[in-house]
């Protein structure tokens, strides 16, 4: 799936993970976290072999499709995962209050709208504090004042020294990261900083540029010689 | 597996599931009003024949809770493993062992009141003849159920979807069913079927139910009976856990 990959995730900053669907997004964030399959290679997370379990409390993990329980409430999701992580119980309010999910608290997770939903879920990844925050398409079908203020929060937790990897396939947040990284076909083809990503193909957004480095990269490939 | 049980998180799991079954009304209603109607249409339909409902009573008592408790703990977990909860789980430091202690724990509670109104409606209202300690009954009919709930977590390990667990039901169970001596004593069987119910925890059940009513003080056969359910149970859950993969592809 994902061959001769090889990146470091610079720690206190949000990277952007980014790329079409299908790209291998999703299965990079699974081997990060353990719980995907990996036929070769080393992935080190904070230092450790990824997935072992001093890691599990440490990093936080949410999936593309929200995965919080539908018949409990938010408060209750959060009650048992941090029972689970044995995160202190003033965490719950504390996420419920970063995600802006106050006025739902009580609120059953099946009757969340569901961007609500994704919201809870990001949530549950926050008990605790971990250092590190894998986010598989957080804002995913928010509106963009709900996605400003979830960036914020981002920002916010990176400047107090947590690391964010932050999966998107929407271009135009990408120049909201300190750090990119463009993948597609499972293969990394840009790992930079947004403004140098830019200024190194002359492009005016992301979305020309990362169209810029795949062309490139196939010129090159046809060039070799056989 | 690697850790022994964390109190802790296997206490979080059971009042997790307990607190998802509570606010299923339903479900919770047809848990406890299901064995009470069908034991009570059995005990009419042998109106007055109270020789036969003895002989049908007990059995009745061991399957209706490893039934039951077999379906709603496959459709529970196959819910987990399709909704990104377990793989959610299975990033924390919970371990596999915690989630199947407490699903079995929470699940074991349920059982222990099914089984209770169950027991106490056929000896106490239908009067079934029982010769020992009612609880002994009681017991029995909880060990089925987690013997039912361990099988089930282990088949939801082979079902896709929610309909391939259902059918597992009729695959796991009618055999069980049809040769735990219920319709044929199991001494009487062909050589080969009575080999095959020798191996089959169901026939255990049903034979403990069987001695429980008959006997006035516990006997050996109990023992052994009720050790091989409880170990069918254990062993289920081992192999269950084993399923629970925490990489996939």
């Amino acid at each position: 799936m994902l061959p001769d990959l090889s990146f470091a995730v610079p720690r206190g900053q949000v990277t952007g993970l980014l790329g079409p669907s299908g790209g291998g997004k999703s299965t990079l964030m699974r081997a990060l976290v353990g719980v995907q399959q990996v036929a070769s290679g080393r992935v080190e997370v904070l230092g450790l072999p990824a997935g072992v379990p001093a890691l599990r409390s440490r990093v936080g993990y949410v999936t593309q499709a929200p995965s919080v329980y539908g018949d409990l409430t938010v408060t209750e999701n959060l009650r048992f995962f941090s029972r689970l992580l044995r995160a202190p119980s003033s965490d719950i309010d504390a996420v419920v209050e970063q995600v802006d999910l106050g006025d739902n608290a009580d609120d059953l997770v099946d009757r969340l709208s569901g961007g609500q939903r994704s919201r809870a879920s990001l949530a549950v990844a926050l008990l605790g504090q971990p250092e590190l925050l894998v986010l598989d398409e957080p804002t995913v079908g928010l509106d963009p004042v709900l996605r400003r203020d979830l960036w914020a929060l981002f920002h916010r937790l990176a400047d107090e020294g947590t690391t964010l990897l932050v999966s998107s396939h929407v271009m135009d947040e990408a120049m909201r990261c300190d750090r990119l990284l463009l993948l597609r076909n499972g293969e990394l083809v840009a790992d930079d900083s947004p403004q140098a990503l830019l200024d190194r193909t002359d492009a005016a957004d992301v979305e020309t540029a990362f169209l810029t480095v795949v062309e490139a990269r196939s010129e090159q490939r046809t060039q070799v010689p056989a | 597996m690697r850790s022994p049980i964390s109190p802790a998180a296997t206490l979080a799991v059971c009042s997790r599931v307990l607190t998802q079954l509570r606010r299923d009304h339903r479900t919770l209603a047809m848990l406890l009003v299901i064995p009470v109607v069908l034991l009570t249409l059995l005990w009419w339909m042998y109106d007055g024949d109270d020789q036969t409902f003895a002989r049908l009573g007990p059995p009745l008592l061991a399957l209706f809770p490893f039934v039951v408790m077999f379906l709603v703990t496959s459709v529970t977990t196959l819910r987990e493993r399709s909704s990104g909860t377990l793989e959610r789980l299975l990033t924390t430091p919970m371990g596999k062992a915690d989630l199947l202690a407490g699903y079995g724990l929470a699940f074991g509670a349920v059982a222990v009141v099914q089984a209770t109104v169950a027991v106490g409606l056929t000896v106490g209202v239908l009067g079934l003849d029982v010769r020992g300690p009612v609880w002994v009954l009681a017991l029995v009919a909880v060990l089925d159920a987690i013997l039912g709930t361990a099988l089930g977590l282990l088949v939801s390990a082979f079902a896709a979807t929610e309909f391939q667990a259902v059918q597992f039901m009729p695959a796991f169970v009618i055999p069980q069913l049809l040769l735990c001596g219920l319709f044929v004593p199991r001494d009487r069987l062909p050589e080969v079927l009575s080999a095959i119910s020798d191996v089959l925890p169901l026939s255990y059940a049903v034979e403990a139910m069987r001695e429980a009513q008959t006997s006035t003080s516990w006997t050996s056969g109990l023992t052994v009976d009720m050790t091989v359910v409880a170990g069918s149970g254990l062993l289920a859950l081992a192999l269950a856990a084993s399923t629970l993969r925490r990489r996939t592809a």
